[in-house]
């Protein structure tokens, strides 16, 4: 079949090639060998004495040819390229802009062909020509420095006059508009030159706001064209009173009938928002409504934008608006909805109880699609909100009474029940009539909860764990309890099983410290969002964390903080949970460390990589630097100056605790003396195999010059071998601009850290 | 980079017409991404836009009688003018065949590709005068010969 393609093409009958170069265009792609044998044909064709025969050959080449052929016949091209037939000349530059796409070092060589290509008439030839130069000018600042310096722009703002003012031309009218492509191409063009060019933008400045105002509306023709000048107004550096026209053109499209324009208008608006957020806030109402349209991508985009106006004045208004959404909307919207009303909520809340009621909102008419890492900074939002505790718990204890199927919800409700359940029972609620529950029916309901096939695992850990808590914050139950938690020890799910078993071992051996232990957690300090995309609230897994004496299995936090943290709690002999599952982290930079490490003999060993500045990985100390972590601290352990060089000092201090004398936490504070900040200051470090290492997120990455301030970061070690402390310290900083990178070992560890 | 990546016509049972692609894919794909498209637009009803996001692309599609044309193009792309491209063609169709319906398409593909041809190269469009396209067609056509030149001229 190819190959009679072929035979077609190079036949001298015009009806074989017509049908030839049309199966080759369908059949044949870059793939194939057959291609090259089609190279020849098509030059003997480029030099046809028929035109129709030439314009055959550049539109075969030009829809689909390789790199090679195009390689091989760009000269030829480039030659027609030049020619006075208007009909070769046309195809000769899409032929040419194909020729770019594929091997864009030929770009050069159809320059010197550009000169004199706009002073065509034949609109045909303008409109390609005008396609080839924005090809050039988009591929290489080069070229569109030399169309600038060359007057392009001043050319094509004539050429674009002509058009508008020129009377009617039957060949390329439109519905009263002529040539209607070439207009647009113009514009797009315009709008590359005029793009961050003062001068080219002001040169533009008359013709644009001409068509802006000039153009009929009536037809989607004119929309058009009125869409591609809003979209080069807003590209280029046009003077704000032009800016302000596009953005009422964008609100005359909203409240257009045809869906189409607005579809259009929101996808601008929404490019447009940030840059010009006070012009676009004044159609926010027309935005708003487009919520209730019909069409899945109008709304999507209404969503979007809706999102992107939110600010404390309209917050109220808005999130109604938002939640009226989230309740009727398509599933595939759900979750992107739940997590935008809950960053706009905690940026923009107007108070807390409003605040927990958005959430809670969210959380009951939504509650299987908000994201899972939206729970922890839930829960760390509710703890934080100390006064409605009782109001929140009884909240969450009703919405899931019913209903305890969306997993979200469920959470953060057996959270907070486990939490607050003596505030739910003793009937404590301020803000709305307080229910009467008894202590057997919360039970009961978390029980519920574990049994039912519903609950994933993970809910299933956060309701054990709940129950237990309430051992200590119910009177008359201690036995059901207990009870559960013994059912739990042989529980299939290894999570429960191992939950079970350590609280099982609470009961049983040290049931004296199970009150401290199952305290109420305090109020952790915010964290704020540090962009739009980051809901997570790091210090609500943390919290999480601390009580559960293992993370939820989620993979939200790496496991090896449940070992350090089991140990915190005050050791014991339970059974620590040293990882077996990976410590290492996927984003592990234990690569670099290990480069550290040569003679310390490590082998792949996971050393936990520092924390990556970026993301701020959830620590238990994040927002507690200055308090001691252990409450029976080992009596003073002299600290050390662990590095001093260039100015940078970097000292150690350190805690351990008598009851768990594998853990050593080390506090090392850096300062600078020189006259210069330090600037992305990053402390990395290494042990020997035999210890673990953990290091928390550092307060900042600068250290202030003149000793005036110091960066603070926390390292857990743990020692079970109670080998002698030793370790390898990297830092990198920049200071009075350049990079500095350092390696030092640290053998200056007094005895009673590590003894 | 703006352009058409491909163009599809296809009946309302999903039936394809035409298609021509500005971009090289493997025939699989090709097949692939044509059952999807097809799906995607019958699903959509009368009150949605003639806009679909779909993977990287835009597609831009309209129903003229029994046909749907559909276009895809870049992100960034005008999707009110490629409405009017889309038209075009429609018209210069029209021009040619004179009333043209789904069948003229069936039976003559050959003729609609090579007027989409005469409109459209590598993706973007080459001639914005309707007159000129349907001109240069018929003038091919004049070139094509009668069956007894065409069986009484040599080949090479």
């Amino acid at each position: 079949m190819l190959i009679f393609c072929l035979k077609l093409i190079a036949s001298q009958k015009f009806t074989d090639k017509r049908i030839g170069y049309l199966g080759a265009m369908l059949l044949l792609d870059e793939r194939q060998d057959v291609h090259l044998l089609m190279t020849n044909c098509i030059k003997n064709d480029l030099n046809h004495s028929t035109q129709y025969v030439q314009g055959l050959a550049l539109c075969t080449l030009g829809c689909m040819g390789s790199s090679e052929m195009c390689r091989d016949l760009a000269g030829e091209v480039e030659k027609l390229l030049k020619t006075s037939n208007s009909y070769l000349r046309k195809k000769a530059a899409l032929c040419a802009v194909h020729v770019i796409r594929k091997v864009p070092e030929l770009m050069e060589m159809f320059l010197p062909a550009t000169r004199n290509l706009l002073n065509e008439k034949n609109h045909g030839v303008l409109h390609t020509s005008v396609v080839l130069l924005t090809e050039m000018c988009e591929r290489s600042p080069d070229m569109l420095a030399h169309f600038r310096k060359v007057s392009l722009v001043p050319q094509l703002v004539r050429i674009l006059k002509n058009l508008i003012m020129s009377g009617y031309s039957p060949e390329h009218d439109v519905s009263g508009i002529s040539d209607p492509f070439l207009q647009v191409r113009i514009l797009r063009l315009l709008r590359i030159l005029g793009r961050n060019d003062d001068d080219s933008s002001e040169a533009m400045n008359d013709i644009l706001a001409q068509v802006a105002t000039n153009t009929e509306t009536s037809k989607n023709v004119g929309n058009a064209i009125l869409y591609e000048t809003v979209l080069t107004i807003m590209d280029i550096k046009s003077e704000s009173g032009l800016r302000v026209l596009a953005i009422n053109i964008l609100g005359r499209f909203l409240l257009n009938n045809d869906k189409n324009i607005r579809y259009v208008a929101l996808t601008s608006l929404l490019k447009t928002v940030q840059t010009d957020h006070n012009a676009v806030q004044r159609h926010r109402s027309t935005i708003v409504d487009c919520l209730k349209d019909l069409d899945v991508s109008i709304k999507r985009r209404a969503m979007e934008l809706s999102f992107a106006l939110v600010n404390g004045n309209n917050v109220r208004g808005m999130m109604k608006e938002l939640l009226y959404f989230l309740d009727s909307c398509e599933p595939e919207f759900k979750a992107d909805c739940a997590s935008g009303i809950f960053l706009a909520a905690e940026k923009y809340a107007p108070s807390k109880r409003w605040h927990i009621d958005t959430v809670m909102r969210v959380l009951t008419m939504a509650g299987s699609y908000v994201r899972d890492d939206a729970v922890p900074s839930l829960i760390q939002l509710i703890t934080n909100s100390v006064e409605m505790h009782a109001y929140t718990v009884q909240r969450l204890y009703k919405a899931i009474l019913g209903d305890y199927s969306q997993q979200p919800l469920v959470q953060v409700a057996a959270w907070c029940i486990g939490e607050y359940g003596d505030l739910l029972v003793s009937g404590q609620c301020e803000e709305e009539p307080p229910i009467q529950v008894t202590e057997d029916e919360v039970l009961d309901i978390l029980e519920s909860i574990l049994i039912s096939n519903m609950s994933a695992s993970v809910t299933r850990g956060y309701a054990l764990t709940a129950i237990m808590k309430l051992s200590t914050r119910f009177t008359c139950n201690v036995n059901r309890v207990k009870k559960v938690v013994s059912i739990y020890s042989s529980s299939i799910d290894v999570e429960l099983q191992q939950r079970a078993v350590e609280y099982n071992a609470l009961f049983k051996k040290y049931d004296h410290m199970r009150p401290a232990l199952l305290e109420r957690m305090p109020v952790m300090e915010k964290v704020t969002i540090n962009g739009p995309t980051e809901i997570v609230q790091s210090n609500g897994e943390t919290e999480s964390a601390v009580l559960e004496t293992k993370p939820p299995p989620s993979g939200l936090q790496p496991v090896s903080q449940a070992s350090d943290l089991l140990d915190l709690l005050g050791g014991s002999d339970i059974t620590p949970v040293i990882p077996t599952a990976p410590t290492s982290k996927p984003d592990s930079t234990g690569g670099e460390l290990l480069d550290l490490l040569g003679d310390l003999n490590l082998t792949g060993s996971p050393v936990s990589a520092p924390v990556p500045q970026i993301a701020q990985p959830p620590f238990l100390l994040d927002g507690l630097p200055s308090q001691p972590l252990f409450s029976d601290i080992a009596a003073g352990i002299p600290s050390i100056t662990a590095y001093n060089k260039n100015g940078l000092k970097i000292d150690f201090t350190f805690e351990r605790s008598n009851t768990n004398p594998s853990v050593t936490l080390i506090t090392i504070q850096a300062s600078n003396s020189t006259e210069l900040d330090m600037t992305d200051f990053v402390f990395q470090a290494a042990v020997p195999k035999t210890f673990q290492l953990q290091l928390l997120s550092p307060s900042s990455s600068v250290i202030p010059a003149f000793n005036s301030g110091t960066i603070t970061q926390v390292i857990k070690v743990l020692n079970p071998q109670k080998q002698q402390l030793r370790m390898r310290i990297k830092l990198t900083y920049n200071h009075k601009g350049s990079a500095i990178q350092d390696l030092a070992e640290v053998n200056n560890f007094p005895s009673q850290s590590w003894q | 980079m703006w352009k058409i990546h491909f163009i599809l016509l296809f009946s309302r049972q999903g039936k394809l017409r035409l298609q021509k692609w500005y971009t090289t894919l493997p025939d699989k794909e090709k097949k692939k991404i044509v059952r999807e498209i097809v799906q995607i637009i019958l699903s959509r009803n009368q009150k949605t836009s003639s806009f679909v996001d779909w993977k990287d692309l835009k597609l831009v599609y309209k129903r003229y009688a029994s046909l749907y044309f559909c276009c895809a193009i870049e992100d960034q792309d005008n999707e009110l003018l490629t409405l009017e491209i889309v038209h075009r063609y429609v018209e210069l169709l029209d021009r040619y065949f004179g009333n043209v319906c789904e069948l003229d398409i069936i039976f003559n593909f050959e003729k609609a590709y090579f007027i989409l041809d005469e409109f459209i190269i590598g993706g973007e469009v080459q001639e914005t005068s309707k007159r000129s396209a349907v001109k240069a067609i018929e003038d091919s056509d004049m070139l094509q010969e009668t069956v007894e030149e065409y069986m009484n001229k040599p080949a090479f």
